[in-house]
């Protein structure tokens, strides 16, 4: 019996076209646009201005508090401007264009492909150089790693778990780098260990990726207090509280970080940024994205510079099909529609999805037949369906005692309503207004 | 690309599910019991599902278009499964305009008053079928004879008629006339209305409705084990007054209720808590009015009542919530 | 036959009596003070409980007249200088006299003027469009036309226009109660200074883009190219993020501004027609 979450969870079709694609290269783009926001927490504040020249891997943009994280440049090159243009938030954010001039790199960073094992440096040098090189949780949710790593007063973290799950259909980025970077992950996660001072790390992996688990345990004998746990595919087994629930069998309570019961998650990506940040002192500027669809000739995963934009990335797999409906940053669960190519990957892309035009549009929404499916996949126990009435008609004192803060956006609702409801349209904007009336009360 | 790109929050993928896949399941499900029952009444069978569901989809289709006045949504199946339950609820000679006024009840007030499809609070076909209980009571009750039983008489009582007649006499069970045995009654060999009478198919109906996850095993298993337990109690008291568990299982509107009708997803609650709560009250509801009622059989006033309290379970009993309370 | 009659009257007299001492010793018994102005008060208010004044309600508003000291901040926008001198009087505090004002809408971003680059296709309202990104223009400040602000609205003073999606003010009926500028996530409703015969002029855009940009997302967008801003006898326009913004308590009505703007973005609105306009510009402007 394999392990799983214990409430809810859909299966929506995999549609992993691109699991036995290797790694590629992404050819260095003209030019780059780096927003300055890429993760949770405040913008960092740009240190270059226009006709500033570049290397790669130098600091850009600086955070400025402890909730934020440093941009670096992802490429050689001359700073055109320093100007507002979209992101996959779908609005102008604040950013630094950059006109390639070569690949010129920083001479600190190491560019060879040996495997440095050997971990020189102390717990909070770790957290400091995670911090430097400007790495976040490259699952998707972009929060800062070393604000992760540094438990709340009174709180000890016990157990470092890794996601290897990889729960949303198509992406395939993560189970390439398991299966190319197996070594570096494993140090980058004894590194992690290290900083957070606990003996024990579980990587835990969907089994619909069998050569991943098995590669991954193999390595796992070489070292002490690790081990995988094959996860049943069900999805969203790679939400935070999901995949802490399957692997210890706790329950992180309502409104409570992970830490509540002493887990941490790192992203399998994230591992192997931290690996690169400690061994090889390279900066996160560069990341897996998977680019994949129906219609797609060349499904693939591209190692691409932060920056790059999403059309050079469609063109290298093999062009934008013709009957391209919607553009998705991320999964097809919880991406992000996007609205035109120039939008630039960041550090939380973890792949392009092209949707063919026939599976873009919704259905048309009937009423409500109180089939009680939203209720029965929600994997944190809430009931959709009226959660979606209170946000329609802003009753939301009513939403926050029935826990709308709880939701994790994961999308099974929306996902199974026979009536193509929208759910979590509804919940998503009551969670923000309840949000809002919390944040006010506070003050 | 010919045309805009669409942009649309997340999930971007939906499942292949649809309220009318679901509805048409429905309707597959209780195919078996139609056949039967035109096997057992002949066409009149056929005569009285034809007119209710004909006169369901009318009803729906004008009083949405011309009263409503919104998009008649009829192609949607729900009106279909009411038709068909509507004529599982009555007996197989029912005059076809009285079929008629049980549909108007039926989409009228059961189910369109409301605001159609999903807002009903009553089940709409047992609206219907309560409704013209209430007003025919005599051509709702005169049951046509079962042709496989070879009786020759125009008309039959069924088995839970005959029972509350005997027990009102004072006659112990053993000696009631014409109680049909054990097997019988499992086949549907029995008069009744014209859906309820085979146990057994409606339970294989109910088989494929799990099966294709339509319903869930919550209701209908605490609607029988109820039944079965408390029937069971006053059986082991005293045989000769209270009938064996079997028989209140298999007779009567049970089978069609608990597996047809108490299911209905519109009218029943949303947590698996509340329908094993509802389950019980309708099973202790039903064996209430058919031990002690005036009525023989009680599964449609249980049914329409814990209807009425199915906003109330919804309102009290939430799922588990992830993370404790 | 009688006897039942008889015995039935008594009954219900009995029950009737009972039930009336024991109304009475509850009403006693759970009797509340309430001050009696504010029945007055509330009396005295238009009873819309729109929300217009801050409070839940109007009741909830005359419960704060009552205990208030004096009536600064308290307004009720809806019946205006009237009912708040009928409010004073009542109290006997001293009625602060209040500009009315009435709702602008500032964007004019029809289908003809904004071309479409992409298609939403989800909850159709402007909150949850726009929390996935900025709309299906290349206008990120413009209407998102899913009428947030008609469902806001309790007086039926705005309608969304079939043919150009945009919302308009009916100024007759609107109160200036608010709700719509809550509402709108593109904060494109003000509300200004009533004018007579309510006579608007607006900017009819919030595009802060550089006028290229702006042009390009928008044939009406202020471009921010200050030519109104030079005109304007009265000071009443102010230049700040590549866009004009007019002061309605500066601006006198002469509509010089109007024709001077180059892509049309200002409004004039319920004027009667010019002698020598052409007739363009009054097609987007008369509802």
């Amino acid at each position: 019996m394999l392990k799983t979450f214990k409430i809810g969870g859909v299966h929506p079709p995999e549609n992993k076209l691109s699991k036995d694609k290797a790694i590629e290269v992404l050819p260095l783009p003209q030019k780059v646009f780096i927003p300055v926001a890429q993760h949770i927490g405040a913008p960092a504040t740009p240190v270059v201005k226009r006709g500033d020249v570049v290397k790669v891997g130098q600091v850009i943009a600086k955070s400025r508090s402890f909730v934020s994280t440093n941009i670096h440049s992802s490429v050689s090159g001359k700073v055109t401007k320093v100007d507002f243009s979209a992101d996959s938030s779908g609005y102008p954010k604040h950013g630094i264009f950059i006109d390639v001039e070569g690949d010129e790199w920083e001479e600190t960073i190491d560019r060879t492909e040996t495997l440095v094992k050997d971990i020189t440096i102390d717990g909070p040098a770790i957290i400091q150089k995670i911090q430097d090189a400007g790495i976040v949780g490259l699952g998707g949710a972009t929060f800062p790693t070393h604000v992760k790593l540094v438990p709340p007063q009174g709180m000890k973290a016990e157990v470092l778990l890794i996601n290897g799950v990889e729960c949303e259909p198509y992406l395939t980025s993560d189970h390439r780098l398991m299966l190319e970077k197996a070594d570096e992950i494993m140090v980058g996660i004894q590194l992690l260990m290290k900083a957070m001072n606990v003996e024990k790390a579980v990587i835990g992996i969907e089994n619909n990726k069998p050569d991943a688990i098995k590669l991954l345990s193999e390595k796992c004998k070489e070292y002490k207090g690790l081990s995988v746990v094959a996860l049943k595919v069900q999805y969203p087994q790679g939400g935070e509280k999901q995949l802490i629930n399957a692997v210890t069998g706790k329950e992180v309570p309502s409104g409570a970080l992970p830490i509540a019961v002493g887990a941490v998650v790192s992203n399998v990506g994230t591992a192997f940024a931290v690996y690169e940040a400690i061994q090889k002192n390279k900066p996160l500027f560069e990341r897996v994205v998977t680019i994949t669809g129906k219609g797609v000739s060349k499904p693939a995963n591209f190692k691409v510079r932060v920056g790059t934009a999403t059309s050079e990335l469609v063109e290298a797999a093999g062009g934008l099909p013709e009957d391209t409906g919607k553009i998705i940053s991320g999964g097809p669960m919880m991406g992000r529609a996007i609205s035109s190519l120039d939008i630039p990957v960041t550090k939380g892309t973890s792949g392009i999805l092209l949707m063919q035009e026939k599976e873009s549009s919704r259905q048309e929404v009937l009423n409500c037949i109180r089939c009680s499916r939203c209720t029965n996949v929600c994997p944190m126990g809430l009931e959709p369906y009226l959660l979606m009435t209170l946000g329609e008609k802003q009753i939301f004192d009513r939403a926050e005692k029935e826990r709308v803060m709880d939701c994790i956006e994961c999308g099974s609702c929306s996902y199974t309503c026979p009536s193509s409801r929208p759910l979590l349209d509804y919940i998503r904007f009551g969670k923000g207004k309840v949000g809002q009336i919390i944040r006010s009360r506070k003050k | 690309m010919s045309k805009l790109l669409t942009v649309s929050p997340s999930p971007h993928v939906h499942s292949s599910d649809s309220t009318q896949k679901i509805m048409y399941r429905v309707v597959y499900a209780m195919i078996p019991a139609l056949i039967w029952s035109v096997f057992v009444f002949g066409l009149d069978a056929l005569r009285v599902t034809l007119i209710a569901v004909v006169a369901c989809l009318a009803f729906e289709y004008l009083i949405q278009k011309y009263l409503m006045k919104v998009k008649p949504s009829v192609t949607d199946g729900s009106a279909l499964i009411t038709g068909i339950l509507l004529a599982f609820n009555v007996p197989a000679n029912l005059p076809w305009w009285i079929i008629i006024i049980g549909a108007l009840a039926a989409m009228g007030i059961g189910k369109l008053s409301f605001g159609g499809l999903g807002n009903n609070i009553f089940n709409p076909a047992l609206v219907g079928r309560v409704f013209l209980l209430i007003s025919f009571p005599v051509q709702m009750t005169s049951w046509p004879v079962n042709k496989q039983a070879g009786i020759d008489a125009v008309t039959a009582a069924t088995p839970l008629g005959l029972l509350k007649e005997g027990v009102k006499n004072g006659t112990p069970i053993a000696d009631i006339a014409g109680l049909p045995h054990l097997n019988d009654i499992m086949l549907g060999n029995i008069g009744g209305s014209l859906g309820e009478i085979s146990a057994v198919l409606l339970v294989l109906g109910g088989i494929y409705m799990l099966w294709k996850k339509v319903i869930t095993w919550h209701i209908p298993v605490s609607i029988l084990l109820t039944v079965a337990a408390i029937s069971g109690i006053f059986w082991m008291i005293d045989p000769a007054v209270y009938v064996n568990p079997g028989y209140h299982l298999l007779t009567g509107g049970l089978m069609l209720g608990a597996v047809f009708m108490a299911t209905d997803m519109v009218t029943s609650p949303m947590t698996a808590k509340g329908q094993i709560i509802y389950g019980i009250g309708i099973g202790v509801i039903t064996i209430s009015i058919r031990m002690f009622g005036a009525y023989p059989e009680g599964i449609s006033f249980a049914i329409l009542i814990m209807n009425a309290v199915t906003p109330l379970l919804n309102y009290y009993i939430k799922p588990k919530r992830f993370g404790g309370q | 036959m009688s006897i039942t009659v008889i015995y039935t009257i008594v009954t219900l007299v009995v029950i009737g009596a009972a039930a009336a001492v024991i109304l009475y010793f509850v009403a006693q018994k759970f009797k509340v003070y309430e001050d009696p102005r504010i029945d007055e008060v509330e009396g005295a208010l238009p009873g819309a409980n729109c929300g217009g004044c801050g409070f839940a309600g109007c009741r909830a508003f005359a419960e704060a007249c009552v205990g208030a000291s004096e009536l600064n901040d308290l307004n009720c926008p809806v019946g205006g200088n009237d009912t708040m001198s009928g409010v004073a009087s009542i109290l006997g505090l001293e009625a602060v006299q209040q500009d009315p004002r009435m709702a602008f809408i500032r964007c004019n971003g029809t289908c003809d003027h904004r071309p479409k680059t992409s298609s939403f296709d989800g909850a159709g309202t402007c909150a949850i469009a726009s929390s996935v990104y900025s709309g299906e223009s290349d206008c990120q400040y413009g209407c998102l036309g899913y009428g947030d602000c008609f469902d806001a609205c309790d007086f039926d003073a705005i309608v969304m226009h079939p043919e150009t999606g945009i919302p308009e003010i009916i100024d007759d009926k609107c109160v200036a109660c608010g709700a719509c500028v809550e509402a709108c996530p593109k904060d494109l409703i003000e509300l200004r200074k009533k004018m007579p015969k309510n006579r608007k002029v607006v900017v009819a855009c919030r595009n802060m883009d550089k006028g290229g940009v702006a042009k390009k997302a928008c044939e009406v967008a202020c471009i921010g190219c200050s030519k109104c801003f030079k005109e304007c006898p009265f000071d009443a326009i102010t230049m700040e993020n590549n866009l004009a913004y007019i002061d309605s308590d500066k601006c006198k009505l002469c509509r010089k501004c109007v024709p001077v703007c180059p892509t049309n973005a200002i409004q004039e609105l319920n004027f009667p027609p010019r002698k020598v306009k052409p007739a363009e510009k009054e097609e987007c402007t008369t509802t």
